[in-house]
């Protein structure tokens, strides 16, 4: 691969070079008043169409995405992205409809909200689900909401605490900081699931709830999930389940089965609408019937002439985004769930799991779990004694993955587990990259035995190697410099 | 049934005893039976391509496409290059997840950090994040950044779009903020009512550029009022009127946000979208989100990189400033291909008719007797009118010919509408539009 540096977009193209996008409007119009207009142009790039064309595509050659190959990155459920979804996705009557047109020119759209609505609470056992909230982060601050919101509206206001065990995503604490509530670590037991002792001596007249992943990051069904719900809930608080890991469950057991007030899911995990770099995902909230109140509105329903929007109620938490959250990926998920339907649905988590255990069976000689049971959708190793011993760090060995032409699974996390590898395969692949996948992972072992300076000099395929983090964070640089003569004062 | 499942007969087999198992059903031997769902979804059977395909067709056509948009109250239709969904379809953006891994993400880290240049240059300030969800969250993360243990009140602007203010009071209740509203004068935020409203306990007063009426607030006198009070200064702000409007940064603003939707990206009944945020160097390390940045790797040559992480919440957890984690990357490259594509000259064309378009639809409508404009003051492309009938008959005469007309407000505006025009609207369309209003006002 070429390791020469790719121009900035905006060290290519010349002053005055444009491209013809509009016709030459006439006659001269309304100007903004001059007091308020701006006093010089943008300095955006001045390209050629091929300029724009050619930058981004070697752009492109500079990424990696599930289409390129393997890519087991823990907690993300990176399984392929089927092609039938982006298209119906990009049908004009979905990507040219204003948000505010009335609701009768708006069926399909508003049909689409339901029938999501009404498969994904079946897949978690839940009565509604609003898809305002536009990213798993996202629903889960929507969801402690409207925890908050059942607390206030009977008059408790003494319930400040949220329930967060150690193995959590960071999302977790950093949701519950952001609904006003103090955070309480409950440790993990021996078995990696949630400490009941703990979690009796936490939960008391102060707790709000619980949030839990259940599998939990470590890839582990915690199999006192009924005794943990109802100590919450015997404490008065409620049960927030984060979705982020159901892919390995759906159609199999059910979080509103297991106690779950309310949850989350990332349709951008789970539901195989792809992640974009970064997002759009979707993060829609599902909740138990008596939590309704509270939704943000507006909510689509059944109307006597066809499918309306029905304001929010009185005792609300109020929007949490603009119009009705991120729409074309909820179709997405839709067409996926239309596919697989009711026995697909399972199947996929079943593949998921057996991808995942099968992959953690392959290696586990070399790169021991950090609890040795069967695995739900994903597993996570401790390259612990290799570092002791070698010298060679979960940071080396995914960093010779990449030039194993993979990407490396989740690396650090969960917290609890040193020198944590976290893999993910998912359902969609096959048994022969989970086997090539495995004869790399020996092959770098092998290495890092052999000649561990050379994993930790690795990637060594990439235009670039290992990058000056501290660097980066020390004197930040997060924007092509202005020029200096047209520096600000 | 459909189905991504690779695994065949043969595989399941061979995978099933090499881990130990005979059957899938016994991969679950850890979910206790009193949680297993003992009966299958409700869910309709699997499909094929086709069919699921047909199906979502037949939804679309559920939905009424309009040829022609006077409406926009957050959600812009504009002229799309060609270029722009090709590029962002492009495969590998489109499957890749956010760039931890940055030796093998050069080309997503590279392409925000373009983004964010390009945000910090539409708004004149000094750092960008790599994006969040709209143009209102954006406004409700921008004001936690104002917020500390003195200053805890938002002020936020009665001309700031009502979603956009739904959003910000649902943020600052979340952790009981308060906020208090800023009333209008004549459409435009009241300044006389701000100064004797703003104080010491003021963290920052959000105003909108333009304002949810289609007019131009006087942001350097908003900008002078608030850091008088000791408050900071957010603009929500367009981003196609900044090619033409006075900026953020020049105006004293502190941080600029904004929904990225009119730079090249679809309506899509609201979402995705994406918002911008921008801020002074002093305010960079506040930034919720995702920030790219520039370094080196060992050998010297440039790379990019996520950086400022400890501000994040897989860093710090409960003591993080925001728990974002996705965002919206793939529509922030839309905005910056469309940028990209139209340059600064297309931009501020677009800009230039979209004004001028509106400034034409006024004139037309205005000729119809009973409808005024309801605000004096000077307006970029949208503008508020009174109605002579009801809102809904004028609207129904409009719909009948294709066009989704001005947007029917509420409260003290009940029987007035919200137009909008933008480059894509022709006069043939605009006179249509007046015709027909016309009619139903005779």
């Amino acid at each position: 691969m070429s390791t020469a540096q790719i121009p900035l977009i905006f060290e290519r193209g010349q002053a005055g070079r444009s491209q013809s996008r509009l016709p030459v409007s006439g006659a001269p119009g309304a100007e903004i008043p001059p007091a308020l207009a701006r006093r010089c142009a943008p300095r955006l790039p001045q390209l050629s169409e091929v300029e724009v064309a050619r930058h981004y595509s070697a752009l492109e050659r500079r990424a990696f995405g599930v289409n390129n190959g393997f890519y087991p990155l823990g907690s993300c459920t990176m399984k392929y992205n089927p092609r039938l979804n982006e298209d119906v996705a990009a049908l004009p009557g979905f990507t040219q409809v204003h948000p505010l047109q009335p609701a009768h020119t708006v069926q399909g759209c508003l049909a689409a909200l339901r029938q999501a609505e009404t498969m994904l609470c079946d897949i978690t056992g839940m009565d509604a689900m609003t898809f305002q909230p536009a990213a798993g982060a996202h629903g889960e601050w929507t969801g402690l909401l409207l925890i908050k919101a059942y607390h206030r509206a009977r008059g408790n206001s003494a319930r400040t605490k949220m329930l967060v065990p150690d193995s959590a995503h960071g999302t977790n604490p950093a949701s519950a900081a952001m609904a006003g509530y103090t955070v309480v670590n409950i440790p993990s037991n021996a078995q990696g699931g949630v400490d009941l002792d703990a979690l009796r001596a936490a939960a008391g007249p102060d707790t709000a709830g619980l949030m839990l992943t259940n599998p939990n990051t470590l890839g582990l069904f915690d199999p006192n999930i009924q005794e943990i719900t109802d100590i919450v809930h015997s404490a008065g608080g409620l049960c927030y389940y984060d979705g982020a890991n159901l892919n390995a469950i759906m159609g199999v057991a059910r979080p509103g089965d297991m106690g779950f007030d309310v949850v989350h899911l990332n349709l951008h995990k789970t539901f195989s609408t792809p992640h974009g770099g970064g997002g759009p995902g979707s993060g829609p909230t599902g909740l138990k019937n008596f939590l309704r109140p509270y939704l943000p509105g507006p909510i689509p329903v059944e109307g006597p002439d066809g499918l309306a929007w029905q304001p929010a109620g009185a005792e609300s938490i109020g929007r949490v985004k603009g119009f009705y959250g991120n729409f074309l990926v909820v179709v997405k998920a839709l067409a996926y769930l239309y596919t697989l339907g009711r026995e697909g649905v399972p199947q996929a988590a079943a593949h998921a799991v057996l991808n995942a255990n099968y992959l953690m069976r392959r290696i586990a000689h070399l790169f021991p779990p950090a609890y040795d049971a069967p695995c739900m959708h994903e597993f996570v190793c401790t390259l612990a004694q290799l570092k002791k011993e070698h010298g060679v760090s979960a940071m080396d060995v995914a960093k010779a993955m990449i030039d194993a032409g993979m990407h490396p699974p989740t690396m650090y996390f969960p917290l609890i587990v040193h020198e944590a590898l976290m893999f993910e395969p998912t359902e969609t692949e096959t048994r022969e990259t989970l086997d090539e996948v495995a004869d790399a992972l020996a092959h770098i072992h092998a290495q890092a035995l052999a000649d561990p300076n050379a994993l930790r000099a690795a990637p060594r395929t990439t235009p670039i190697g290992r990058p000056d983090d501290v660097a980066a964070a020390r004197a930040p640089r997060v924007r092509y410099p202005r020029p200096e003569s047209e520096a600000r004062p | 049934m459909g189905s991504y499942v690779p695994a065949t007969d043969a595989d399941r087999a061979a995978m099933l005893a090499a881990v130990g198992v005979e059957s899938l059903d016994e991969l679950y031997a850890a979910i206790p039976a009193s949680v297993r769902l003992a009966r299958p979804l409700n869910l309709p059977e699997g499909a094929s391509e086709l069919e699921v395909s047909r199906r979502m067709q037949a939804l679309a056509a559920r939905n009424t496409v309009f040829p022609t948009l006077l409406r926009g109250a957050g959600a812009y239709r504009h002229f799309v290059p060609g270029i722009v969904p090709a590029i962002c379809g492009k495969e590998t953006f489109l499957t890749a997840y956010t760039p931890y891994q940055a030796e093998m993400s050069q080309g997503v880290l590279q392409a925000i950090f373009e983004f964010q240049t390009m945000v910090c240059e539409l708004t004149d300030l000094d750092a960008a994040n790599a994006s969040v969800y709209d143009g209102a969250t954006a406004a409700g993360e921008a004001a936690a950044m104002c917020r500390d243990r003195g200053r805890t009140r938002t002020l936020v602007s009665a001309g700031v779009n009502p979603q956009t203010l739904d959003v910000v009071r649902t943020y600052c209740a979340a952790v009981d903020a308060p906020l208090q509203i800023v009333p209008t004068r004549q459409g435009v935020t009241d300044l006389a009512g701000l100064a004797d409203m703003a104080g010491q306990q003021d963290a920052c007063l959000l105003v909108q550029q333009p304002n949810f009426y289609g007019l131009l607030e006087d942001i350097p006198a908003l900008a002078q009022a608030a850091h008088a009070a000791g408050a900071k200064l957010i603009v929500s702000c367009n981003p196609i009127a900044m090619a033409l409007l006075r900026t953020p940064g020049d105006c004293g603003a502190d941080i600029a946000v904004g929904d990225g939707q009119p730079l090249g990206l679809p309506l899509a009944f609201g979402g995705p979208s994406v918002g911008f945020m921008a801020a002074t160097a002093a305010m960079m390390r506040k930034l919720p989100g995702r920030i790219v940045g520039q370094t080196v790797d060992a050998e010297g040559r440039r790379a990019f990189v996520l950086t400022l992480q400890a501000r994040e919440q897989h860093i710090r957890r409960e003591k993080a400033g925001s728990n974002i984690c996705s965002n919206q990357a793939l529509c922030a490259m839309q905005a910056a291909v469309y940028l990209a594509a139209m340059g600064p000259a297309g931009l501020q064309e677009a800009a230039r008719q979209s004004m001028q378009n509106a400034h034409a639809l006024a004139d037309l409508l205005c000729q119809v007797p009973g409808v005024r404009m309801a605000f004096p003051g000077p307006y970029f492309h949208e503008f508020v009118t009174t109605c002579p009938v009801p809102t809904g008959e004028a609207l129904s005469a409009l719909e009948a010919r294709g066009i989704l007309g001005g947007l029917p407000l509420e409260g003290e505006l009940a029987g007035h509408l919200l137009w909008c025009a933008t480059e894509l609207n022709t006069p043939d369309e605009m006179r249509c539009a007046a015709e027909a209003l016309r009619e139903v006002c005779a």
